[in-house]
């Protein structure tokens, strides 16, 4: 297992090296910070505009090797450059970090946690009215994209509040009321109410994947002999299927649950974006959009780490709970 | 010949008389007798036509602009409605729906050809080609595709849209790549591999014709699949501004300008919202329907997205 683990690591270490190195070329080669001065009115000297670039890195004029080992030596130090207005990039990420986390984390544990629900049930009672209702849920719901489904909800909040409560319940954007002075308590229920629509949009969309997962996983299951072994010793079929059938068939959904995770720390970037949320995704979009090549690259970074680190965790996970795979 | 053609007429010799049906009419007859298929085969149909027949019938075109009614309601004059330029909605929704459809449908059949090449090649010489294809897989797979295709994004400008199919297609291969290397490295140890192998037919054309036509069915499934997986993508790039660029209109960047009006203007936002839905979800009906037609044992539904 250790050996195991330690290839597997180096492994993902060069995987990493080479992704962010090629996620900066990309970056550094396609985008053009140069343009951002060339709007401006008055024009600025053009040997002030060169020295502001060089400065940051960001000088098209260097050659692209060079400044690529700038970069690569900054970030071996743990120093990831700065952005195009000049903030070190390390010290905004950190701060987006800790918003991306909250909102994916929360999104991720509900979706999971329904669709695994909603697929153990479907699977349970095959063919039954809730499996063909959720089968039908979740196949509209994967054919929904995010930047549809989160203007749905949007739409659909904006109606409630109207309609529903008359007043502003659900906030749509934004994750906090800004410059809000108020205690402990209406601070967390204002932090709530913009959680509320972000979360909904990550929690559907994953809940539909996760149920088909699990419902595959359980179908698999409901079959297998240690499963009639442990009926024919006197479990009723309820406890049977919660004591021994959900326990495995959670072992797939528990490495998928590891993979998205990493996945997700860019992939929640349309609802952030959408809902104005500041974190990751949202921050990998608008330094797209301005062209600040060292943010790009830092977050390319970030995502590939944080895919690696997911297979990595769904690895041993699966090792964990599942003794076969220990053996082999 | 396909495993399931030996099969077949494996299992056909001893009822022997009526010669046993062909593998396309069998797979066609299982996909039609589910409900997913026929109703997923008729609402790409309908689709389809609305998309390429429905400016027959509309007396607006996409580009033409009426200057008597802006953001107007659905009227007789304009079946959807009109935009703030004045376009109708009805034209401008199903010049989207058509640049989607072409878009998903091309960089679907790319990326599965791509798939196949690499996924074959790798889990039929293995070794060094295998390593050097996985390690790219893998790269790929770490690289958000999000951020490669947003950042080149500038080179497909408009009025090139092919080449931002092409980067669609060059991201989106990986994980039907890899099916398709696994289920090579069991083909390979079979009978008729083996056979074609020691009368010395040429690797290549051994992975052209031995491998490549037993992946069918995988291929199909998957082709099916990455299309709707094309469109999402397409339609999430678009909207934020890094896939299809004006003039070019696709159902993403319809949707990113309705969004913006859809409170008081719901139709600029639900035509193309809800015919994106209508054909993702159809296309993937169909592709599940597929997938069960082609292999019946496996059950398997929605389990990739």
């Amino acid at each position: 297992m250790a050996g195991f683990l330690a290839r597997r690591l180096i492994g993902s270490v060069a995987l990493v090296a080479v992704a962010a190195s090629l996620a900066y070329l990309l970056a550094a080669a396609a985008l053009d910070p140069r343009a951002a001065y060339a709007g401006r009115t008055p024009p600025p000297p053009a040997a002030v505009v060169d020295a502001q670039l060089t400065a940051l890195n960001l000088n098209d004029r260097t050659p692209l090797a060079e400044r690529y080992l700038t970069w690569a030596g900054g970030v071996l130090r743990g120093d990831f450059g700065r952005s195009v207005t000049g903030a070190p990039v390390g010290d905004d990420l950190k701060r987006r970090a800790g918003v991306t986390l909250r909102l994916v984390l929360l999104g991720l544990v509900c979706g999971s946690a329904l669709g695994v629900m909603a697929g153990a049930l479907a699977a349970a009672r095959q063919y039954g009215w809730f499996d063909r209702l959720s089968t039908a849920v979740a196949f509209l719901l994967l054919a929904v994209p995010v930047v549809v489904l989160a203007n749905v909800l949007i739409l659909a909040g904006t109606w409630a509040n109207d309609h529903l409560f008359g007043a502003r319940v659900l906030l749509v954007a934004g994750e906090a009321t800004a410059g809000l002075e108020a205690g402990f308590w209406e601070t967390l229920l204002d932090r709530a109410r913009h959680l509320v629509l972000p979360t909904v949009t990550l929690t559907l969309g994953l809940a539909a994947v996760f149920s088909r997962y699990q419902r595959n996983a359980m179908l698999d299951v409901l079959g297998a002999d240690y499963l009639r072994t442990a009926m024919a010793k006197g479990l009723t079929r309820r406890r049977a299927l919660i004591r021994h059938g959900l326990r495995t068939a959670l072992i797939p959904v528990a490495t998928y649950f590891a993979f998205v995770f990493g996945a997700l720390l860019t992939g929640a970037a349309f609802t952030e974006k959408i809902f104005g949320w500041h974190g990751l995704g949202e921050r990998l979009i608008s330094s797209i959009l301005t062209d600040d090549v060292n943010t790009v690259a830092a977050i390319a970074c970030l995502a590939a780490v944080a895919v690696l680190v997911a297979s990595l965790a769904a690895a041993v996970l699966q090792a964990l709970l599942d003794p076969r795979v220990r053996a082999g | 010949m396909t495993l399931s053609e030996e099969v077949a007429e494996e299992s056909a010799g001893e009822a022997a008389p009526p010669p046993p049906p062909s593998r396309g009419r069998m797979v066609a007859r299982r996909f039609l007798s589910s409900w997913q298929g026929r109703a997923g085969a008729l609402v790409l149909a309908l689709v389809f036509l609305l998309a390429f027949a429905g400016p027959l019938v509309s007396p607006w075109s996409a580009t033409a602009k009426d200057f008597t009614s802006f953001l107007a309601p659905p009227s007789a004059a304009h079946w959807f409605g009109t935009l703030r330029t004045g376009a109708d909605v009805f034209a401008v929704t199903l010049s989207g729906l058509r640049r989607s459809l072409a878009v998903g449908l091309l960089a679907a059949v790319v990326c599965t050809a791509l798939a196949a090449l690499a996924g074959a090649f790798a889990g039929y010489f293995l070794g060094w080609t295998d390593r050097v294809i996985t390690w790219v897989t893998d790269l790929l797979l770490v690289l958000p595709a999000f951020l490669v295709l947003a950042v080149l994004s500038p080179l497909a400008g408009p009025g090139r849209w092919p080449l931002f199919v092409l980067l669609l297609a060059l991201l989106l291969w990986m994980v039907t790549a890899k099916m398709a290397r696994a289920m090579t490295i069991s083909l390979r140890q079979r009978e008729f591999v083996r056979a074609a192998r020691y009368l010395g037919v040429p690797p290549v054309r051994i992975v052209l014709s031995h491998i490549l036509p037993n992946l069918s069915s995988l291929l199909v499934v998957d082709a099916t699949l990455n299309v709707s997986a094309a469109i999402l993508t397409e339609t999430s790039l678009s909207y934020f501004g890094f896939g299809i660029q004006p003039p070019d209109v696709s159902l993403g960047t319809l949707i990113a300008d309705g969004s913006r009006t859809a409170v008081y203007a719901p139709w600029t936002f639900w035509f193309a919202a809800g015919l994106l839905v209508v054909t993702v979800l159809a296309v993937n009906l169909v592709g599940d329907a597929l997938r069960d037609a082609f292999d019946p044992a496996s059950r398997t539904t929605g389990k990739r997205r």
